[in-house]
């Protein structure tokens, strides 16, 4: 092999307020996780199709539910479904960590100066921007079905996914580091959790006829409270009660999520 | 550029019930400019001891200064001034070469003009130009490698680590790779620290060579200054007769400078062979071939041996380097 000579040039470190340097660094992040989505578009657009699919196959179904509003069925369902993504796509974020954890990446990534909060917040972000795409499309397919479009509340509502899915990114970034080297921890946690998380929240099915058990169980699951404030924003209902409650889980998992990854991560990350 | 103090790291496995001291008081002073090889076998704590001093690991008790930085005081002026390769794969499976270097210049602070610009030369550099737009899945062994390495160098640290940067490859990557290192440094003047249980490259690449063994370090020195030391030359003999066995004895204790090999003659051998351990065994091999036909011993073979950092280990530890089964 020969070396072609080039003196290396000093590492410019350019002197930035913490503030612009906790920026670039969630944009450093989440550029570099989106970049293979964009390159290689193919995975992006079954991810996009599947909330599709869902609509037009399981929306009809709904008939009877959520009577009340103007868009009937469709008011109910389409915030569900984007809670429900948002169930899964922060999974996703934590088994890439995981994968890179174990492969290497991220260590190297964590011997650079990058804020470690800002590590976690770029790669939800990255999955936050596949699901605004979702909801974008998802709205833009039920509107000529019926549903009613209240732009503030779908703003307000997508922050406050926002929210949500940085807390729940970070929960999730947590377990991956907790489960590495071997990963079981991870696979058996997300298969046992998001199932009875989503489906005691109400967001595909109403939990208003369940017994009270059901009921209780759903009352202290934050998805829930996340389902009935998109709900109520979704329906332009800005000054239902449920918006509050749902607003202060989002922000309450994003807190509980953000302190306990990021000190994870300060700990060191045992691979 | 380096001062650890008793730097020590304990894991605990299974609740508590497990202990593994990894690193145990490791005190260690490292100048800048010098290329340090850390040796020992696997399990013997080198990962954890760079993991410790690159700020990846906080340790269980002890200080170090690292580039000037306290690596529990002030971890982001450390993390500013040096550069790791780890033992594993620091490029992701999915991202292409370019677009991984680009990202690491960005996480250092340069604009993305100057990211890009410095993953060209880099590119350049290290001869991946034509696999820049390939994902590392794609590549051989050492051209990861060599991706592994570039990543390290984005921000041209003042000093590197290196975590077994040949480890698995054939021997053509290996000398690759090797080159590069040297090179690397005869231009830049870069401080280099590489661990390694390659006996050759630690004896035959680097200035210093610090051998660790069960979380200690147990030996510190140049690699001839160690084999001088702690092994020293030796002369084997083989004889034609194993009658001649105890008078070869008494020839050898004359000229040895430690206690000869005890067992001259491994029963059931053939020829019998007899060790003696020389301070030079050039220069000694004349005047012992001398003393034993003087003696009328009748000798067969003869062979001054140089020491390896091997017999080094051997000395120190009662084992071998490379008995252990390389193992993750
Ligand atoms: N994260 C960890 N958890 C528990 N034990 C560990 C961990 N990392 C390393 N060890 C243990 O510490 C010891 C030293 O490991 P390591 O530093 O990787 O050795 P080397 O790099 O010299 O092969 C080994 O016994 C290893 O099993
Ligand atoms: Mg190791």
């Amino acid at each position: 092999m020969t070396v072609r000579t080039a003196s290396l040039p000093p590492a410019p470190v350019p002197a930035r307020s913490p503030a612009a340097s906790f920026s670039r660094d969630v944009a450093t992040v989440f550029t570099r996780e989106i970049t293979p989505s964009v390159r290689d578009p193919l995975g992006l657009l079954f991810t996009m199709a599947q909330p599709l699919l869902l609509l037009f196959f399981f929306g009809p179904l709904l008939g009877g539910v959520g009577a009340g509003g103007g868009g009937g069925s469709w008011q109910w369902f389409v915030p569900g479904v984007l809670v429900m993504l948002t169930l899964f796509g922060p999974m996703m974020a934590g088994y890439n960590l995981l994968v890179e954890l174990l492969g290497g990446a991220m260590e190297r990534m964590l011997v650079s100066p990058m804020n470690r909060t800002a590590m976690l917040i770029g790669r939800t972000l990255k999955e936050f921007a596949v699901l605004l795409v979702q909801a974008v499309l998802i709205v833009l397919l039920a509107v000529p079905m019926g549903f009613e479009l209240y732009p503030l509340g779908l703003l307000a509502g997508l922050l406050l996914l926002a929210v949500f899915g940085v807390g729940l990114g970070s929960l999730s970034f947590l377990l991956a580091m907790k489960s590495a080297p071997s990963g079981e921890l991870f696979y058996g946690v997300t298969q046992l959790a998001v199932f009875p998380l989503m489906l005691l929240s109400g967001v595909l099915l109403p939990m208003d006829f369940g017994p009270q058990w059901l009921q209780t169980v759903a009352m202290v699951n934050p998805v829930t409270h996340i389902a009935d404030a998109m709900r109520a924003l979704f329906t332009g209902s800005f000054t239902d009660p449920s918006i509050a409650w749902g607003a202060l889980s989002a922000a309450a998992v994003a807190a509980v999520g953000l302190t306990f990854g990021t000190r994870a991560m300060r700990k060191g990350v045992g691979v | 550029m380096i001062h650890a103090r008793k730097l020590s790291r304990t894991f605990t496995r299974k609740r508590g019930k497990e202990r593994v001291e990894a690193v145990r008081g490791l005190d260690l002073d490292v100048e800048a400019g010098t290329l340090l090889a850390f040796l020992g076998p696997n399990g013997a704590g080198k990962s954890t001891t760079l993991r410790m001093l690159t700020t990846l690991l906080p340790p269980t008790s002890g200080s170090a200064t690292v580039a000037g930085g306290d690596i529990a005081g002030d971890p982001s002026a450390v993390r500013r001034r040096i550069g790791y390769v780890s033992q594993k794969n620091a490029a992701s499976d999915h991202h292409r070469v370019r677009d991984e270097l680009v990202a690491q210049g960005k996480a250092y602070g340069m604009t993305r003009a100057r990211a890009k610009e410095r993953a060209d030369e880099l590119l350049d550099r290290l001869e991946l130009r034509e696999l820049a737009d390939r994902t590392p899945t794609t590549l051989s062994g050492g051209q990861r490698r060599r991706v592994d390495i570039a990543l390290g160098l984005v921000h041209a640290p003042e000093l590197l680590f290196l975590d077994e940067p040949s480890t698995g490859l054939d021997p053509h990557s290996r000398a690759e790779v090797w080159e590069f290192i040297l090179r690397l440094r005869e231009e830049s003047g870069m401080t280099l620290f590489l661990t390694t249980h390659y006996l050759e490259e630690a004896d035959t690449m680097a200035e210093r060579v610090v051998i660790v063994d069960r979380g200690r370090t147990i030996a510190d020195g140049t690699a001839d200054e160690l084999k001088a030391e702690l092994a020293g030359d030796r002369i084997d003999l083989g004889l034609r007769d194993t009658s001649d066995a105890a008078r070869a004895n008494g020839v050898a204790a004359r000229f040895a400078s430690a206690p000869a090999d005890p067992s001259p003659t491994p029963s059931g051998t053939a020829d019998p062979t007899v060790r003696i351990p020389v301070p030079n065994a050039d220069s000694a091999l004349p005047e012992v071939l001398a003393a034993m036909e003087g003696a009328g011993v009748k000798v067969a073979t003869a062979r001054g041996v140089r020491p390896t950092l091997d017999d080094v280990f051997l000395a120190l530890t009662g084992r071998s380097l490379t008995e252990e089964e390389p193992t993750e």
